[in-house]
């Protein structure tokens, strides 16, 4: 029976409720020692002296490493533009590491790490896009001359069709940085012994760290073993390659002891991968009826301190995806990667379809406001019509594969009393002793399953399949092995599901094993919204091979023609005579038998590996409604509605469809109205902790509504296009076009986020 | 995040306490935590002998002493949040402990610890502020009481001298009960942007939370409550002596609305009318 679409409760919780999970820095082999970092208090300084004869001096402190010992350790990332493992000559933002300590225990390396002194000299700093990009700005890097590191110009301005347009609008948008905030930071453990080297990581992509691992100190793969044990959270910041892993692999070579380091949370605000960090320049031509003519977009991606391949390719998907579930005849787009001495920036939930989704669903709501069309009416006016897939966008990675925008429109405002809402919201502005109410639209798109040969190679990928391996034990029960690597996903239970159906064993005789490349096959990992599009897919590729096979060995032993077979019950059964049956434990027994399988096959052969492809990526959607109410004394925002319509196509598991979106539309949320990590005009961070770095809790946030509707992806037979990043694309233009609309009766076009209370307060104060 | 190595030491008494500290000198008492464990992971303090003072069953309680109500100083914010008796005779203390933090932090936290802290974004001085409380302070040469507005002396510095402890509060019982605390946050776990706290019947008062180095007990504005003054008069008074400053969540003219604000909101919330 298919368990596709059930509402099953998930096969990992047990384990991680009752303190049973295994992360990282749960493990403990004997001999371990902790590895801590000294890390860079300036944006850019040069390094004049580091003094580690203290630090070195303390009994228990076992090495301290400067750039000066990192001889055979060449630079990470870009050539010519790398990211040392430790700051060389300059350090260019603040928390880069600087110098690393290893100890007997983490008391004695933080105890340590104090007594480094580093003596720096300092140098001007250009901490945010303005600056690195002014006359004169101090270059970061001497090999660019200036601070861009490529740009894609405009192919057609399009001065003429702008020239030409009734109605045109600019908007200059800021995309805030934030931080992923896992709950789990960055933590590895390196064991490099005789026998070669393992690297426990906290990871989302074990079998590329491996490779890459074993290419960065040359030597072969077999030897090299990456596991990617339990791991809290990723959100795109853990599939990027970080000093840490290296040097601890480095230290684990020279002190014969296995080495592990634990980022502090203060530590993993600074050193992990930021996202975001956009600012974009927009145009808009439209007529006096709110539709789109031409759209032109220009993208300026603040990289951080060092260019990192992902975060150079994030204004890539932004491009690519700026139109979004519109038909616009003409659409520019340019954009420019640009370093800053910053924390340099790479994925985050999204990864450039956020940005994207923002821009366009913001130049909506000023194309309604200026045509004083109402703003679901300019979206009808504008969808790509459901009939017109797949659509070919202005960019050649985009082309659609399926959509309903109106249709997912049409399911939000069932949810919910648009009208009555809007009346309610002119009464308001009109009585001074009521809060003001805000109604905010998206109708979001983005681009997922990241699965089409050449879309990950271009990140440094083996390849962009995914792996899926499954052995009938011989008992009839079955263990998948897949190269998708989850980090809180629940892939373990999805992957059950799909096969459970496809092979007719029990959900509960089905476990799923990931993250180990001494047991997994080739695998790629977990990101871009892909293990369910293209791994899960694997899986039901897999078992319709398993049970192919499984029926010619039933059909042996039922003395039946394989064509005959049919799954039923516990096992099989020959169609039209439901008494001749075999159950699944006996075929599965006899599998291994070589006397009890038919001649031409071989024992063990319920064992199928497949390196699942599709032919493009898909396309998630959905249309969000957010509504607030504004107080008109403190400026104070409150989300009153979420009202969420997520078509991802197939949904394999509703519970687990829901948490993704209820947790990227908190993270959307927060990007909205509460995150933002923040540097003065010197390159200071100003909220690189968790006490001002505000994240809400589940206290902060509204209870979400949810609906959905299914357009079937065509790139798989699941009909599954990848739901993981779909609430961060959605929610920030609803909740910003809400807070806009409340105020839009006081001139107000645009706010940039997060939208605070003070920067509401400041409207209201100036109204008055 | 790992605090400098430091010796524990565990007091079976406040005598005790005071006498371990006489003996180690660069120590600190530790209660609840809740504010000396950060500021030592943070290396911001290094105390060479932490004196663990959590365990003074002779410190806890919420007693009804006729003309007020003495708390113990390592009363859980918790205990004041579900003390009936604190309800019934100084509701604005339960009610403000009940919006400190997270209730982790509440089960764990004590009033004394708060309060000697003295951190001017917290709610509990101003509650204490706003309800005029005594602070008993006990130290090698006895005890002596000291009125909440002399108590805190500096950005994080009180009255509390050096090896002294502070062992009870004293909150004085009142003719009328109504009171109102407004608090003014982005996230409901967190310290207050501005709070303001209100106490109204005989003996009024206003303090304030977050508007200068010290928890803020608005003098002119009391006085204004305690004359009968319009609510838009009393707000009018309230920066009087404040000190408000920028930073990432507000401006210091941000602030100085917010306490007028909320001052009017709480004298409209506790029923005043002039």
């Amino acid at each position: 029976m298919s368990l596709i679409g059930a509402r099953v409760l998930r096969k990992e919780d047990p384990n991680l409720i009752t303190g049973r999970g295994q992360f990282v820095d749960d493990l403990a082999p004997a001999g371990m020692v902790v590895m801590v970092f000294v890390t860079s208090t300036e944006p850019h300084s040069r390094i004049v002296g580091i003094d580690t004869s203290e630090a070195l001096a303390l009994p228990g402190v076992l090495a301290v490493w400067t750039a000066a010992d990192l001889d055979g350790l060449p630079p990470l990332g870009l050539p010519g533009l790398g990211r040392p493992l430790l700051a060389t000559d300059v350090v260019r933002f603040v928390g880069e590491p600087v110098a690393v300590v290893v100890a007997e225990d983490k008391y004695l390396a933080a105890d340590a790490a104090g007594l480094v002194l580093v003596d720096y000299e300092s140098l001007p700093a250009a901490a945010s896009l303005t600056a690195a990009l002014a006359d004169g700005a101090p270059a970061l890097h001497e090999v660019l001359g200036g601070n861009t590191v490529f740009e894609q110009p405009f192919d057609d301005d399009l001065a003429v069709e702008f020239a030409a347009a009734p109605h045109t609008a600019s908007l200059h948008i800021v995309n805030n940085r934030c931080a992923a905030v896992p709950i789990e930071p960055n933590a590895c453990l390196a064991d490099w012994g005789p026998s070669g080297l393992t690297l426990w990581a906290t990871f989302q992509a074990p079998h590329h760290l491996r490779n890459t691992v074993a290419t960065y100190f040359g030597i072969p793969q077999d030897t090299t073993r990456v596991v990617t044990p339990d791991v809290g959270g990723g959100f795109g910041a853990k599939i990027n390659f970080v000093p840490e892993y290296f040097l601890a692999c480095a230290l684990s070579r020279l002190l014969a002891r296995p080495v592990k380091y634990t980022q502090t949370r203060s530590e993993c605000q600074l050193l992990m991968y930021h996202g975001r960090a956009q600012e974009q320049d927009v145009d808009v031509a439209f007529d006096g009826d709110g539709k789109l003519l031409a759209l032109r977009v220009r993208v300026t991606q603040d990289q951080g301190a060092y260019p990192d391949p992902t975060g150079m390719g994030l204004p890539v998907l932004t491009t690519a995806m700026s139109a979004g579930c519109y038909k616009i005849p003409k659409v520019a787009v340019s954009w420019r990667n640009v370093v800053t001495n910053t924390t340099p920036v790479a994925a985050y939930r999204g990864a450039g379809r956020p940005e994207a989704s923002y821009l366009i669903e913001r130049i909506i709501d000023i194309v309604a406001d200026q045509t004083g069309v109402d703003a679901v009416e300019v979206r009808r006016r504008n969808y790509i019509p459901a009939d017109e897939f797949p659509y070919a966008t202005h960019s050649p990675l985009a082309v659609y594969d399926s959509g309903n925008f109106a249709g997912a429109m049409d399911e939000l405002l069932t949810l919910f009393d648009y009208d009555g809402l809007k009346a309610e919201q002119a009464r308001r502005r009109d009585d001074a002793s009521k809060k003001l109410i805000g109604i905010g639209f998206s109708s979001w798109l983005e681009i997922a399953a990241f699965g089409p040969p050449g879309s990950l190679e271009a990140f440094g990928h083996l390849a962009s399949w995914e792996s899926v391996q499954i052995r009938v034990q011989p008992d009839g029960s079955a263990i998948i092995y897949t190269g998708a690597s989850p980090h809180g996903q629940g892939t373990v239970t999805t992957f059950a599901q799909i096969a459970a159906g496809e092979l007719g064993i029990p959900f509960e005789k089905i476990s799923v094993r990931h993250g180990d490349t001494a047991t997994i096959p080739q695998g790629i990992g977990t990101m871009g919204s892909r293990a369910t599009a293209v791994g899960g897919e694997g899986v039901r590729t897999a078992s319709v091979r398993v049970v192919e096979r499984a029926k010619a060995i039933a059909a042996h032993l039922l003395e039946a023609n394989p064509s005959d077979i049919v799954l039923e019950g516990d096992g099989f059964a020959v169609n039209g005579t439901p008494s001749r049956t075999v159950p699944w434990s006996e075929v599965a027994w006899k599998s291994f038998r070589p006397l009890e399988i038919p001649p031409e096959t071989e024992p063990g052969s319920l064992d199928i590996t497949v390196f699942q492809q599709v032919p493009n990526f898909s396309f998630p959607s959905g249309a969000y409604c957010c509504t607030v109410e504004i107080d008109r004394g403190t400026g104070e925002i409150e989300i009153t509605g979420m009202y969420l319509v997520d078509d991802c196509g197939t949904v394999i598991n509703p519970l687990l469809a829901e948490g993704q979106v209820h947790g990227g539309v908190a993270q959307g949320i927060a990007q909205a109205l509460y995150e933002g990590i923040t540097y003065d005009s010197n390159g200071l961070p100003q909220n690189s902790t968790l006490m001002d770095y505000l994240i809400p809790a589940a206290s902060d946030l509204p209870d979400y509504t949810c609906g959905r509707t299914n357009t079937p992806t065509p790139n798989n037979t699941l009909g599954a296009k990848g739901i993981g990043e779909s609430g961060s694309v959605g929610a920030p233009p609803a909740v910003v076009n809400a807070v806009v609309d409340a105020l839009s009766h006081l001139g107000v076009k645009h706010l940039d986020m997060p939208i605070t209370p003070i920067a509401v307060w400041n409207v209201l104060k100036g109204a008055q | 995040m790992i605090p400098a190595s430091f010796d524990y030491l565990e007091a079976s008494s406040v005598d005790h306490a005071i006498a371990l500290f006489a003996e180690h000198g660069d120590a600190k008492f530790l209660a609840g935590g809740h504010s000396l464990v950060p500021m030592m992971k943070l290396r911001l303090v290094s105390p060479s002998v932490l004196i663990d003072i959590g365990r003074l069953a002779e410190l806890s309680y919420i007693d009804d002493r006729g003309d007020h109500v003495a708390v113990g100083a390592l009363t859980r914010h918790r205990e004041l949040e579900d003390s009936s008796l604190l309800a019934e005779q100084i509701g604005l203390l339960a009610h403000v402990a009940g919006q400190v933090g997270d209730p982790q932090v509440r089960n764990r936290g004590t009033i004394g610890g708060s309060l000697v802290h003295g951190d001017p974004a917290a709610d509990l001085p101003a509650a204490s502020l706003a309800l005029r409380a005594s602070m008993v302070i006990t130290g090698a040469a006895g005890q002596r009481v000291v009125p909440a507005v002399d108590f805190f002396v500096n950005f994080l510095e009180t009255a509390v001298g050096d090896g002294e402890l502070l062992t009870e509060i004293r909150f004085p019982k009142r003719t009328g009960t109504r009171w109102a605390y407004q608090k003014f946050n982005r996230r409901a776990m967190d310290y207050a942007i501005v709070a303001v706290a209100v106490q109204l019947g005989d003996n009024p008062g206003i303090a304030l939370v977050n508007m200068g180095p010290t928890p803020h007990f608005a003098v002119a504005a009391s006085a204004a409550l305690a004359a009968g003054a319009p609510a838009s008069k009393i707000a009018d008074a309230v920066l009087e002596g404040t000190g408000a400053w920028d930073d990432s969540n507000a401006t210091r003219e941000y602030r100085e609305h917010l306490a007028r604000e909320l001052t009017t909101r709480a004298l409209a919330k506790a029923g005043y009318t002039s």
